[in-house]
């Protein structure tokens, strides 16, 4: 919103001539073109040169000698990288619903006003200050059947527990899972916390008049009213899930065998280890096309047609 | 002697020092016990020249390092020297004219005529220029024997990879498990790409394989045995899960775990831990059966610098790193062999010494890094991992791939 616009028309100012659309605010534009610049040339300029390499036959160093579609079918016939992609639509729909659940639940028991809720809220948010590397190794080891939690239980009498996920293909994914909802949930709570906090008193006032229980409120009146921090939530948790790296790194290196591999690893071992640029640009294509498949019809819905409320 | 001259002897002796006194960078990925043991022993060398030795550790294993070595190369914040494995992980930054040429230090100290095998030379040499020093040869074609394990089941070491086999149920009977695997790809892939295949489909096959990139022969009655061999030990290595290739050594040294199919390298744990070849632990080259040595190794890489004075402490440090005493001292502690067939390692215990007669005697082989670029390394990292932790996928199913894999390699 421009400040001129609304200014009333007064005596002398009418006659001065509207000042053109370009030039309008032209203090805050020129602010905005080193951000603008950075857009344009890093992250669209590099998204462009990122995906012309991978057209070609780039190894250690990018080199323009075309391959064709090479490099896509040699990805698509790839185990590995089809392993990737299950491996995140796992994580992905797991992550996103449960920190949701969570978080919300989190936040709607410190919302009822209990005791030492500052204590609680800083054990629950702490996690998200350590870094995913840090959370990796600390679940990496509470995970290890030798020293972490099933020795522990063992120990207590328990002498046939067994809970090894790191080691078995088949559930390796949930020992992913259990370290970054643990990680990821306190920052979502926060954010549901202020958004419960927003809800007017009078509203809950009014239901409680109305004779409608705790439970139903939140379900019926108070979630629907959250909707825009259910949305800033959606985007935080989703830009997490796709970046899913250094948590695999740190806490199995995508193993056993290739079972806990994900888009991100494929593309740095395939740029780095396997010294072939071109590879790894064309995986690192494809998730960009996958999140625009996702993101862009959503963003439409969301932010593109009419304005919601 | 009056003191004022001394003063200004000690002054002129600091003066001279400082002057030549060059910080050099140096990334590797030698972090494990034995091997940072052994790169002290570099570090020593170098800073008693007067310099100074500025360690760039990076943990994690070579898949780790290289990246971040490459990049902080192309990005244009090189370090001085960098360890890599020679063979072909270099070729490209060497014809992007990326690193020093060194073929003078190489003349002046008469590489050519010291270092044995030739083909170490040869891996460092693009277009008759020398690009890197090769500080130590490592074979992959090892397997140890964990004397503690073998007590617990009341046998004998076995001699041959057959052997080994059968012992395994007396091992497991001892509550031992016979084969340590760590969880990593290039370990699993690397027990069958480097010395199951050479041990059990021997030389030939191998060697039709890796250097002429033959589908066929991955088909075929050689490797089909390698293949059903890699399957059984498969079988053998449930029971251990750990990551790193020295935790799975340390099984050994505990007696934990019976076996152990790794490069010499373990040898620097089990000297770390002060046990005695061929009682505490044993060691069998190309698992007994077709003995050839692997002549992998290191080598240092230098990349091109704008300043001459770093220039000059570069080359100062490849012929250092070639000297016999910095031979001497780093493989001893290290594990490995010296790159230079002159030198006396004097106190060399029975499993390094088998090691010097195969050398001696010929009995070896190119790396598969020299032979096969990292992207198929990858690859066949890739494939073999899934193998070793998917107990559903059979054995003609991975040679199937394996083969597909070759047949695509450049």
């Amino acid at each position: 919103m421009t400040t001129t616009d609304i200014r009333p028309d007064t005596g002398p100012e009418k006659a001065v001539r509207r000042p053109s659309r370009l030039l309008r605010n032209l203090s805050s534009k020129v602010a905005m073109v080193p951000l603008i610049f950075t857009a344009l040339v890093i992250f669209l300029g590099g998204t462009i040169w990122t995906v012309v390499y991978s057209f070609t036959k780039s190894g250690l160093l990018p080199r323009l000698s075309w391959a064709g579609l090479d490099q896509y079918e040699r990805l698509w016939s790839s185990r590995k990288w089809i392993v990737s992609i299950e491996n995140l639509a796992i994580y992905g729909v797991f992550s996103l619903i449960g920190t949701l659940v969570i978080g919300f639940i989190l936040a709607a028991l410190l919302d009822r006003k209990i005791r030492g809720e500052a204590v609680f809220r800083s054990i629950f948010l702490y996690p998200f200050a350590l870094s995913f590397i840090v959370t990796g190794l600390v679940w990496q080891w509470i995970l290890n059947p030798e020293l972490g939690l099933q020795s522990v239980v063992r120990d207590l009498g328990w002498q046939s527990f067994t809970f090894d996920p790191l080691n078995n293909p088949n559930i390796v994914m949930f020992g992913l899972l259990i370290a970054g909802l643990w990680q990821g949930t306190g920052l979502i709570m926060c954010i549901m916390l202020a958004g419960l906090r927003g809800i007017d008193e009078d509203i809950w006032k009014a239901a409680r008049v109305d004779g409608i229980g705790t439970v139903k409120t939140y379900i019926r009146i108070v979630i629907p009213m959250m909707r825009p921090v259910f949305v800033t939530s959606l985007v935080l948790i989703a830009a997490g899930i796709v970046k899913l790296y250094d948590l695999v790194v740190a806490q199995t290196s995508g193993g056993p065998g290739i079972s806990s591999e994900v888009p991100a690893k494929y593309v740095m071992t395939a740029m780095f280890g396997g010294q072939n640029l071109g590879q790894g640009f064309a995986a690192s294509s494809m998730m960009l096309l996958m999140v625009v498949i996702i993101l862009i019809p959503w963003a439409y819905l969301e932010f593109g047609g009419k304005k919601h409320g | 002697m009056k003191l004022s001259t001394q003063l200004l002897a000690a002054t002129a002796i600091c003066a001279a020092s400082s002057a030549g006194a060059v910080d050099l960078e140096v990334m590797h990925w030698w972090t494990s016990g034995g091997e940072a043991a052994a790169v002290t022993k570099l570090a020593e060398a170098w800073d008693a020249t007067g310099n100074k030795w500025v360690d760039g550790a990076i943990a994690g294993g070579g898949d780790t390092a290289r990246p971040i070595m490459v990049s902080r190369i192309i990005g244009g914040d090189p370090p001085a020297a960098f360890q890599f494995n020679h063979g072909r992980q270099a070729e490209e930054l060497i014809d992007a004219g990326l690193l020093l040429d060194i073929t003078d230090v190489a003349e002046a100290q008469g590489w050519k005529d010291i270092v044995n095998p030739p083909s170490l030379l040869d891996s460092c040499t693009v277009d008759g220029k020398i690009y890197c020093a090769p500080i130590n040869i490592h074979s992959w074609n090892w397997m140890w024997l964990s004397g503690p394990a073998y007590e617990k089941a009341g046998l004998e070491m076995p001699t041959d990879w057959n052997g080994f086999v059968e012992s395994a149920e007396a091992l497991r009977a001892a509550g031992v498990t016979p084969l340590a695997m760590g969880g990593q790809a290039w370990q699993q892939a690397g027990a069958f790409n480097n010395v199951m295949t050479i041990a059990i489909a021997g030389k030939d096959a191998w060697l039709s394989v890796m250097q002429d990139k033959n589908a066929e022969t991955v088909m075929g009655p050689e490797y089909t045995a390698a293949f059903e061999a890699y399957a059984a030990a498969r079988e053998l290595a449930t029971g251990i899960n750990v990551q790193d290739w020295n935790q799975a050594t340390n099984a050994l040294i505990t007696g934990e775990g019976g076996a152990q199919i790794m490069g010499d390298w373990a040898q620097g744990e089990f000297a770390v831990a002060g046990l005695t070849a061929g009682k505490d632990y044993g060691c069998l080259p190309g698992l007994g059966l077709g003995a050839y040595l692997q002549t992998g190794g290191d080598a240092f890489y230098f990349p091109v610098n704008d300043d001459p004075e770093i220039t000059a402490a570069q080359k100062e440090l490849a012929a250092l790193l070639l000297s016999p005493e910095v031979q001497v001292s780093f493989n001893s502690v290290k594990g490995s062999l010296p790159v230079r067939g002159d030198v006396d390692l004097t106190t060399v215990n029975e499993c390094t010494q088998k090691g010097l007669d195969l050398l001696a005697n010929g009995q070896t082989l190119p790396a598969s890094e020299q032979l096969i670029s990292p992207d198929t390394i990858t690859q066949l990292n890739d494939l073999m991992t899934e193998f070793w932790n998917t107990p559903s996928m059979t054995a003609p199913e991975v040679q199937q791939q394996y083969a597909d894999i070759i047949a695509s390699a450049e």
